[in-house]
């Protein structure tokens, strides 16, 4: 089962941990996400959601344990994954269609860049146009709204086709209306293109009217190591399962459903009071695995 | 509403045909205590030489412009400037050239940084004029030395800065660059270097002021042209009608330069005024 997950996935976590010193950050964390997925990562702050997303991208390394692209072993950074950042995403001394530019150029050889420079210029107004940008092309960022940038950044790394698209907070500098245009503008852009995500936010709403699958990353939680002070327990995945992803529109944020979900997840991960026990956790996606360590789940 | 004061106070507001005003203020009151203090000098002694007066100034200067010096056939105010000029030009260009190269390397690189950047702050503290006559020694009394220690006196600086502004460039633009296939060698050459370009200018217009003062006190020791050289010539026949024309054109040229330096940033770096 495992074999076959860690085949067909394409971001593939076993055994991970992250420590800082004497601090476990990440607990043994399992995971493995297939293609096309959007995955929003949620949690308390200070769980280390950052945490993750940086190894995945290569910019921290685990303590121990084993991270694949597609296969490969994750290394450091490198255009198998694209990041857009809460800020400092794009070149300021670029301007937008640049700022678009730089990666197909980048990834030439340096004298071969000059010949492709016509075809690369369309295929970087081809996805200025997704982002509804092409009328903007000759700004600077420091000309563009907040919302426009972050929409520059998506556009650079679509361009480069990764695996997977990570994101740390896209919008989290955003004013509410704007940020939720963004939400079903990379909606629309994923029913379109189909990339993968990997998408961390501290909001809740967005984590799940985004997500095609949710994972709650909490340190808020109880094993059979005991609660004594001593013991280095780090955030874990508590709760992971697949999001109904019918609708596009934020209407759905307004329904039943949809609260009583940010309620469970709340609670699940979100209440230092509700210590969950490690065997309880709600993983029931269909990706989901665990493999267990005897001293942590056995005995009583 | 309450009207702001046009001058006195934390709230003074005042209009721009006023701020001018303001600003020429000072330079009027200058002129006039020095024609003011030369009059009643040359009334006194007609051929006083501390105050010279205007006439005198402009006869001085005159020669020195436009008139071929006898012995040398050369205008020796012209002269002068290109000598200076090409000094200030070769030291601190080639300071800000290594600077520039240097301060990239360390800012980027853990390694260089922990390799370099104590000896670099050591250089940067020995007092450049007090190595100077081993400057001398070493390199003779003719242009190397000058724009050696014009160098050394500048290039430290400018690493430095450098050094810290590349320190302050967001991890995530790196790291932004290597998930776009950049190459470590395009991450620091066409990526951070573009970035840092108007700093350095910034960063050469500071160092203007420290250049100069190497520079003259190179030609005051040992030149046989150059404008510092020249006033400290001239000093010996206390010579102030050239000497003030030639302070003069010294802080022009100075204007001038940091003008244009200052004009690049803002016609081609405009990015870097706003961000
Ligand atoms: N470089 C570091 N050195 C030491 N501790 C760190 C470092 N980076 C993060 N941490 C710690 O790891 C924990 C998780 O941080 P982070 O991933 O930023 O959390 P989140 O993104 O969920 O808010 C925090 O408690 C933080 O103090």
């Amino acid at each position: 089962m495992i074999e076959k997950l860690r085949e067909k996935s394409i971001l593939f976590l076993h055994d991970v941990y992250k420590q800082y010193g004497d601090k476990v950050v990440l607990d043994d964390i399992d995971l493995a996400v297939a293609p096309g997925e959007i995955v929003t990562v949620v949690g308390p702050s200070g769980c280390g959601k950052t945490t993750l997303l940086r190894m995945i991208l290569g910019q921290e390394f685990p303590t121990s344990g084993q991270m694949l692209i597609n296969g490969n072993p994750v290394g450091l950074a490198d255009s198998t994954r694209g990041i857009v950042y809460q800020k400092y995403s794009l070149f300021p001394h670029l301007n937008v269609l640049d700022n678009v530019l730089t990666g197909p150029k980048l990834s030439l050889p340096f004298f071969e860049r000059g010949r492709h420079k016509q075809q690369l210029t369309d295929e970087a107004m081809y996805y200025l146009r997704k982002v509804n940008l092409a009328e903007h092309s000759n700004k600077f960022p420091h000309e563009l709204s907040g919302g426009m940038r972050q929409r520059v950044a998506i556009a650079q790394s679509l361009i480069m086709k990764p695996k997977i698209i990570l994101m740390d907070e896209p919008f989290g500098a955003l004013d509410p209306g704007t940020r939720e245009n963004m939400q079903v503008f990379l909606l629309e852009l994923w029913e379109e293109f189909k990339m993968t995500f990997f998408f961390v936010t501290h909001d809740l709403e967005e984590a799940v009217f985004l997500g095609t699958r949710i994972l709650v990353l909490s340190q808020y939680y109880t094993d059979d190591r005991g609660n004594g002070a001593g013991i280095p327990r780090g955030a874990k995945i508590v709760c992971d399962h697949a999001l109904p992803k019918e609708a596009q529109s934020t209407s759905v944020k307004a329904t039943q459903k949809f609260a009583e979900l940010i309620q469970r997840i709340r609670k699940a991960g979100f209440d230092p009071e509700y210590q969950q026990h490690a065997k309880d956790f709600d993983l029931s996606h269909s990706d989901s695995f665990r493999t267990l360590r005897e001293d942590q789940y056995t005995g009583n | 509403m309450r009207k702001l004061p046009v001058f006195l106070g934390l709230h003074a507001s005042p209009s721009t045909s006023l701020k001018w005003v303001l600003a020429v203020i000072p330079f009027i009151l200058l002129i006039m205590v020095y024609l003011v203090a030369s009059d009643i000098r040359h009334r006194s002694n007609p051929s006083d030489k501390l105050l010279p007066t205007v006439s005198k100034m402009y006869t001085a200067i005159n020669k020195a412009a436009f008139e071929e010096n006898a012995r040398t056939g050369q205008y020796q105010l012209w002269n002068d400037t290109a000598s200076s000029l090409k000094r200030i030009g070769i030291g601190l260009g080639a300071a800000a050239i290594c600077g520039l190269f240097c301060g990239l390397n360390l800012g980027l690189l853990p390694g260089i940084k922990n390799l370099f950047l104590p000896f670099t702050t050591f250089i940067s503290i020995i007092p450049p004029l007090a190595i100077l006559p081993i400057m001398f020694i070493l390199f003779g009394v003719d242009e190397l030395a000058k724009i050696v220690l014009i160098f050394i006196g500048t290039f430290p600086l400018i690493t430095r800065d450098i050094y810290l502004t590349v320190k302050k460039i967001p991890r995530e633009q790196i790291i932004k660059s290597l998930t776009l296939g950049a190459s470590p060698f395009s991450v620091t050459y066409l990526i951070i270097l573009p970035q840092i370009m108007p700093r350095l200018i910034d960063t050469v217009r500071i160092s203007m002021g420290p250049a100069w003062l190497f520079l003259i006190a190179s030609e005051a020791i040992a030149a046989t042209s150059g404008l510092g050289y020249r006033i400290f010539l001239v000093r010996r026949y206390l010579a102030m009608d050239t000497i003030i024309p030639y302070v003069l054109w010294i802080v022009f040229i100075g204007i001038t330069v940091d003008w244009g330096l200052r004009k690049i940033v803002q016609t081609k770096y405009r990015w870097y005024l706003e961000y």
